[in-house]
Formats: structure tokens, sequence, C-alpha cells
């Protein structure tokens, strides 16, 4: 009973709580604008299948849902990572970019097998986020700002490299986008041991395990490692990280890349498993799987395992959103649900300042009555949520 | 070569005013990332604004509702930054980061709206906006730019308003300890911010083309123009000379596929690529001069000394 009570007071407790608040407000404001928009078919066709998810369509939604829901998972623990560091890896989405360049590129020009393929992206993607980490650490620029430039550099260059004037090896002319992998080079496609078939969907495959892996593992990196504790250090403060011996530049190059592999590790995971093909001529924006990277890791308070949970969380509400009746609503409603769930992560830090004092009110209350009791020790004084590290 | 003029003119006029609105929030204290996504607001705003006027209205009417339209919605979106930063002490890049990201859903919601399709492009009439002189074709954003940009110069350096506003950026407990209500001016800058960044979404959007697919929102401006700001050093005049700069690359992208630059068969992309390229080299060798507002980013807490 005691560990219970405990637990509703540690500050993993009022992490989840906290984003558990920030999701509900999220969904009440899609909720609303779908009811602006038809106040007669918003439940039926609408708000019911952003609850509803992939299971709205079962079982194939259900295998879409996790399918999409892998290269989440990774770009989540990219940004996650990098959070964990003390930087913001707003490049997710470019590294992201490059991973899947990585695995088309490798899959189709030459015709690797699909775990060959996997490490191509994720060496790509890796390279891609050493670049803002060469920057911060050397030139002292902010990697958001590095990162923003480069994601739009990778989205042309990628673009202009597969599309190459219509003539690339990459280009499926006939489909305007990059060959499809499934039919052409099957070997690159990575195995579903069924998982296909139970779900009637092709591009259900391992993808998933092997992304839950990787969560477990950068759990185990961050929290239980002397080389994830290094990494941390230089986030917490950059000159006692020096003072204590560790070479803060290259621990800050170091994040940057691993944030960068795991992003473009994601990216191979999607576009290997035969999700989609990549559209050069009308990729003109950023791919969302990078930008909804941060609200998974915002939601899980940065906790790659947490990660876990928070993708399949906001990849429910996507599919959810794309399975909508487009004729009546926008599927970018979505998109709102989960723009408004990172603005309102911003400043979780107030939504836990509340939590904390209503809790702490009741503890004294409590105490109170129970004079004959010493004080509860304070509630969060090991609070160290991610806001603090900054 | 008249064309590579006009559209330097243009771009140079939407980075100048875009980067000052970020001057002015930064010299506040507030990082605003969120410029991106206040364009597009203020693009869709002023796009919707001349939609809905009856065709017989007079030009000038047309523009000023407009862009007031556009600078009203960039101040009011932009107030959500203000919220979360200044009143919630939030996380500025992140808060600017998620309005971005719903910047983009919130127009193509509404646009699917107003067209009552699943399109998400609009169309409108600029000839209001244009105009010639000698062969070389103009919009009232030239003329509107310039004057913004000399008011941002004399209000930041010879107003009681603008040293105050920079005080809050450099060192806000100073400012608080004479008297100066550090949060309200904060509000200031991220509101002229937002007004400036509305008003250049639109003046991005409207005098190049008839049609605007909100799909693409406005392309990575917002963060050129932060560059823009970066390499203008935070300073009005500066940053006039930088947006021209960059407006040059930008608008090599434009001419590229009608002028002989065709014949060097490179496509689009490649120029789309350069002013971004171009910003993280002159970012790399300016880095070690370049000295930002010294509170920006960091909330301001009273309690705090």
């Amino acid at each position: 009973m005691d560990s219970v009570k405990r637990y509703f007071k540690s500050d993993s407790f009022i992490s989840l709580a906290a984003s558990l608040i920030c999701v509900a407000i999220g969904l009440l404001i899609g909720l609303l604008l779908l009811i602006i928009i038809d106040p007669s078919a918003f439940w039926d066709q609408g708000f019911k299948r952003i609850l509803l998810g992939g299971f709205y369509m079962k079982p194939m939604g259900v295998g879409r849902e996790i399918a999409t829901t892998a290269p989440l998972i990774m770009t989540g623990l990219s940004v996650a990572f990098a959070f964990k560091t003390g930087l913001f890896n707003i490049g997710a989405a470019g590294q992201y970019t490059l991973g899947a360049f990585g695995a088309i590129l490798a899959a189709i020009v030459f015709q690797w097998p699909w775990w060959l393929c996997l490490i191509v992206a994720t060496v790509f993607g890796a390279l891609w986020g050493a670049i803002p980490g060469i920057f911060k650490a050397y030139l002292n620029i902010n990697e958001v700002i590095t990162s923003i430039m480069f994601n739009w550099i990778g989205l042309y260059a990628v673009n202009t490299i597969m599309y190459g004037n219509g003539t690339s090896p990459m280009y499926d002319a006939n489909k305007a986008k990059t060959w499809s992998l499934r039919s052409v080079y099957p070997d690159a496609i990575i195995p579903d041991f069924g998982l296909g078939k139970l779900f009637m969907n092709n591009s259900t495959t391992i993808a998933i395990f092997l992304a839950i892996i990787v969560a477990i593992v950068m759990y185990i990196i961050v929290n239980k490692t002397t080389f994830g504790y290094e990494l941390k250090a230089c986030g917490f403060n950059k000159n006692a990280a020096k003072y204590a011996g560790i070479n803060e530049k290259k621990s800050i190059i170091l994040s940057m890349t691993i944030a960068g592999a795991l992003a473009g590790f994601g990216a191979g995971l999607y576009y290997l498993s035969g999700v989609a093909e990549w559209n050069p001529l009308a990729s003109t924006s950023l791919p969302a799987m990078g930008f909804n990277g941060i609200s998974v890791a915002l939601l899980a308070s940065s906790n790659p395992i947490g990660c876990i949970f928070s993708a399949f969380l906001i990849s429910h509400i996507t599919i959810g959103g794309s399975l909508m009746n487009a004729n009546i609503f926008p599927v970018e409603i979505a998109n709102i649900v989960t723009g408004v769930i990172i603005y309102l992560c911003a400043f979780t830090m107030l939504f836990k300042g509340k939590i904390v004092s209503f809790m702490t009110r009741k503890s004294k209350k409590a105490a109170e009555k129970e004079s004959v009791l010493p004080a509860s020790p304070e509630p969060v004084s090991e609070n160290d949520g991610k806001e603090s590290e900054k | 070569m008249l064309l590579l003029l006009k559209y330097t003119l243009i771009s140079a006029i939407v980075l100048m005013l875009v980067a000052l609105g970020g001057m002015f929030s930064e010299r506040s204290g507030i990082i605003n990332i969120a410029l991106e996504g206040i364009m597009v607001m203020g693009a869709l705003a002023g796009i919707i604004a001349l939609n809905v006027l009856p065709s017989g209205t007079s030009s000038f009417v047309i523009i000023t509702v407009s862009v007031l339209a556009s600078a009203i919605v960039g101040g009011i979106y932009s107030a959500l930054l203000g919220f979360a930063s200044i009143n919630l002490k939030a996380d500025q890049t992140i808060g600017g980061t998620a309005l971005n990201l719903l910047a983009t859903a919130v127009a193509m919601v509404i646009v699917k709206n107003f067209n009552g399709s699943q399109s998400s492009k609009l169309n409108y009439n600029n000839s209001p906006f244009l105009f010639d002189i000698g062969g070389l074709s103009l919009n009232v954003f030239v003329v509107i730019g310039l004057v913004i940009l000399v008011v941002s110069y004399i209000v930041l350096y010879k107003t009681k308003f603008g040293l105050r506003l920079m005080a809050c950026g450099e060192h806000p407990q100073a400012a608080d300890s004479v008297g100066i209500n550090v949060y309200k001016m904060r509000w200031a800058g991220v509101i002229i911010s937002g007004m400036l960044g509305g008003l250049g979404g639109f003046a991005y959007v409207v005098p190049a083309v008839k049609t605007w697919n909100f799909e693409v929102g406005v392309s990575g401006m917002g963060f050129l123009a932060l560059a823009v700001m970066i390499f203008g050093q935070w300073k009005p005049h500066r940053i006039f000379f930088a947006a021209v700069f960059f407006a040059v690359f930008k608008s090599l992208a434009n001419i590229s596929d009608s002028t002989i630059l065709a014949n060097l068969g490179w496509s689009s992309n490649i120029y789309d690529m350069m002013p971004f390229i171009a910003s993280m080299v002159i970012l790399a060798f300016t880095s070690k001069k370049s000295r930002a507002p010294k509170a920006e980013g960091i909330p301001y807490d009273k309690g705090q000394r």
C-alpha cells in the first residue's frame, strides 16, 4: 500500500498524469473542431474513428497502425535521446529523409538484403545528425538553427538525386515514385513471419519488434552505462562535465550522431517494410514522421520505454484521422490534435507544478490530521524532469 | 535581368519584414522560431480577406483591409507563443515548433472548409497590389516594407520603447530594477514580431502568383528569415542588406527555367537548396563574432537574481 502511495507521488507518475492531460486537451480541441465543421456527422464519421484509430478497420487498420508506429518510436527515441543530453533535435525530419534515401539506394541500386539496407539507412541518418553536432561543438552554433537548415538541404538534395530529371535508377516514371520494393526487390523487404497474413496487410513486418528492442537498448544505455552518464552530464552542465574530465565536444557530436542514427533507422523500418514509396516530385515539405517524433518524446518525458507507448498513441490518432470521412472532415485535424499536444507539452512544467502543489496541500492536510506521524518527505524533491535540464 | 530584380525584390522585402519581426521578439528576449507558422497564418488571413471582399471594392480598401487582416492575425497567432513563453515560462523553442506544425494543419483545415472541397489551394486576384515603373513590375509591399524598415530603426534606437525593449533582452533583472515591466515589454516584442511575420507571409504569397497551395506552407521562408536576422546581427539596417543578399539566392530558383540558367539543366531543387547552404556557410564564418541578445531564450522569473 505504501509503495502504491509513493508511486502516486513519484516524478514518473506526475509526468504521466501531465502527459495524459495534454492528450485529453488535444483530443478535446479536435472534437470541438469536428463539431464546428459538421455538427450532424461529427461522431460517426469523425471523432469515433479518431478514438478507435486502426481498430475502426480491423485487422488491416491495426496492421497499418503497427507499421507506422515502428518508425515513430525511432524518431521519438531520436528526439528523446537528444533531450536527455541537453540538445533539441528538431532535425529528426531531415535525418529521417536521409535515412529513407539510404534505405532505398541500398535496396534498388545495390540490391542488398534488408538488414544491410537498414544499416545503410542508419549510417546516412547518423551522418546527417553529426553535422549539427559538429557545428555546435566547434563553432558554437545552436543545433536548432543548423538542424532546420540541414532539414531543407537534405530534403532538396534527396529529391534531386532520387528524381535525377526522371532518369534516376531509383525512379519509376510510371508511378512517379521510387520503385515499389515489394514487387521489384523483395529481398530488401523486412521479413514479417506471418504478421502480414494476420493483419491482412503487406506492410506489417517485424519492424515493430526491432524498434522496441532498440528502445530497450537505449533505455539501458542512457540509464545504466557510463557512456550514457557522460552524455547526460554534458547536457546538465557542459562546464562541469569538462571539469570532470569528459570530452564535451566529442560528447555533443556523439549525441547528435546517435540521435541521427535512430531517426535514419526509423526511416529504414518504414520504407523497407514497403509501407510507402518516396515521391520526389511531391515531397515539397519535410516528412511529418520527424516532427511527430518531437511529440512522442515530449509525451514520454524523454523516457525511451515511454516512447514506445506514446508512439502508439500518436500513430493511433494519426491513423484514426486518416480514416475519417475525408469528404466532410480534413485529415489535417489529426495534425492539429498532435500539434496542440506538443504546444501543451512545452509547458507541462506548469501542469506538473499544479499537480505537485495539489498533492502537497493534500498531504499537508493529512499530516495535520494525523499529527502524530512525522511530516511526509518532500514529494518531488528529486524532480528531474527534462525542463530542469535546460 | 529585370526578372531577377523583380523576384529579388519580392523575396528581399519578405525576408526583411519577417527578420525585422524576429528581431523585435529576440531583442525583447523571446526566441521566435514560430515565424514560419506565423507567416502561414498571415498569408491565409490576407488571402481570405481578398476573397471575401466584394468585387467592386476600390484597390485602396482592398490593400488596407487585407494587409491589416494579415498583420492582425499574425499578431493574434503569436500571442500563443507569448502566452506559453512569457506567462507560463515554457520552452520557447518547443512552443515555437508546435506553432509551426499547428499553423500548416490549421491553414489546411480552414482552406478546405472555405473551399468546401478537398483542395488546399486558394485563388485570388493580385492585380491591386502590382504596379509598373519603367518596365520593372513592383508591388505595394516594397513601399510598405521600406517604410517599416525606417520606422523600425527609429523605434528601436530613438524611442524610449525601443531602448527599454533592448534592455529586456539583455538583462531583464536590471531592467526590472529600474521599473520597466519586463513581461509587458516582452509581450510587445512578440506581438510586433507576429504582426510583421503575418504581413511578411502575405507579402510572400501575393505578388508572385495567383494561386497558393497551403500544403507547402511558406516553404521554409520563415526559417531563412531567422538566418537573415542572425546574419543581420539583430540590427535593422544590417538586416536589410542581409535580406537582399539572401534574396538573390532565393530568386535564382524562380528564374532558373526561363533564362540562360536553364541551359545548365539543373533541377530547381538545387536552386532551392542554395539559400540554406549559403546561410550555413555564413553562420559558420560569422559565429565567433555573433552577438545575440544575452537573455534570449531564458524565461524571465521575477524571483531569480
